[in-house]
């Protein structure tokens, strides 16, 4: 199915769950925030989140320094 | 008309010369500075000019100096920028240079939070000084902001950010700028910041460590209220150390961001 990944369009498996497309981005958990359909959804909710097609995702990656 | 004189309104008679006010008010002023510009030549005033004269090196009194501070600014902006409050998280490469310019400018009210203390790898990069190796990150800047700026005020917590409190340090601010060194820890703030605060502007910043070039460094606008600044990808690890220069070109990309906000302008 189609979603959109900060404002790009990409193909996923069915039913994936934003800590499956994480994982398959292999993006740490722990460094990124996420927004779904303008929503921000925390880490814990992360697992049990699965996407829809036409889900608008933002996943903001952060690495250290400052 | 009327005019601005060292920030106060005053009425002259007639049009004036900038160099005939000199004479009347300041004879020995040697700059004059006109609506935010250093003026070189005589010119008839406007009415509501702003106005500033200044004697080189003279030290004025306490009740003068904010006009004189200010006398570069754009006119106009100044009212705004005091009436403001700005959080910023983290007092680190980043914190520290925000905190330092938005001082000078003369943002009304900064919250600065960060637990940690001036220690002497700090120095390569964070607006600190030898003699403060030790002292609480939060007070050795509000002190240097003091020197900088007394008409700033400081808030400062030495405190831990946590999830949990959040809401108490940084819910009353005008835009919150996240400067933490940890990806962890800004990915939490962001988090939590902006699903309790979707309303209040935030900063953050990832990407700055080393001397890749200078123009790598951009201010994008995420989703929403989220600004983000860096080049988003060069972290600091193992070869790749962090350093005045790119860290400051961030810091001064956030703080910019932050004065946009203020007056009402998008960041990007």
């Amino acid at each position: 199915m189609q979603i959109f990944l900060n404002g790009q369009s990409k193909d996923i498996a069915a039913a994936l769950t934003l800590e499956g497309l994480l994982n398959t981005l292999k993006l740490e958990t722990a460094h990124v925030a996420v927004e779904l359909n303008q929503e921000i959804i925390t880490k814990s909710a992360f697992s049990a989140t699965s996407l829809k097609a036409g889900d608008k995702v933002e996943v903001v990656h952060f690495v250290g320094g400052g | 008309m009327k005019i601005f004189l060292n920030e106060k309104p005053i009425e002259i008679e007639g049009r004036l010369t900038l160099f005939q006010v000199r004479d009347r008010f300041k004879p020995d002023a040697d700059i004059l500075v006109r609506n935010g510009f250093p003026a070189t030549e005589n010119a008839t005033l406007e009415e509501a000019d702003h106005i500033t004269l200044i004697r080189r090196g003279e030290k004025p009194r306490l009740e003068e100096l904010t006009a004189l501070m200010i006398a570069r600014h754009t006119p106009g902006i100044y009212a705004k920028l005091k009436a403001s409050c700005v959080g910023i998280a983290g007092v680190g490469g980043l914190g520290s240079s925000i905190a330092v310019a938005l001082g000078r400018i003369g943002v009304g009210k900064l919250i600065l939070v960060d637990y940690d203390v001036v220690e002497p790898s700090n120095l390569n990069r964070q607006q600190f000084f030898i003699d403060q190796i030790g002292e609480a990150k939060v007070e050795a800047m509000r002190l240097n902001l003091e020197h900088i700026n007394p008409f700033v005020e400081v808030v400062s917590h030495q405190v831990f950010v946590t999830p949990e409190n959040i809401p108490d340090l940084f819910g009353q601010v005008d835009v919150l700028v996240e400067a933490f060194d940890g990806a962890d820890q800004k990915a939490m703030l962001i988090e939590e910041f902006l699903s309790r605060f979707p309303e209040i502007p935030l900063v953050a910043a990832s990407g700055m460590a080393g001397y890749a070039p200078s123009n790598t460094i951009t201010t994008r606008h995420i989703t929403r209220k989220l600004y983000l600044v860096g080049d988003g990808k060069t972290g600091a690890r193992p070869g790749e150390g962090l350093m005045a220069p790119r860290v400051g070109i961030a810091a001064h990309h956030q703080a910019n961001a932050v004065v946009r906000l203020l007056l009402g302008e998008q960041p990007e």
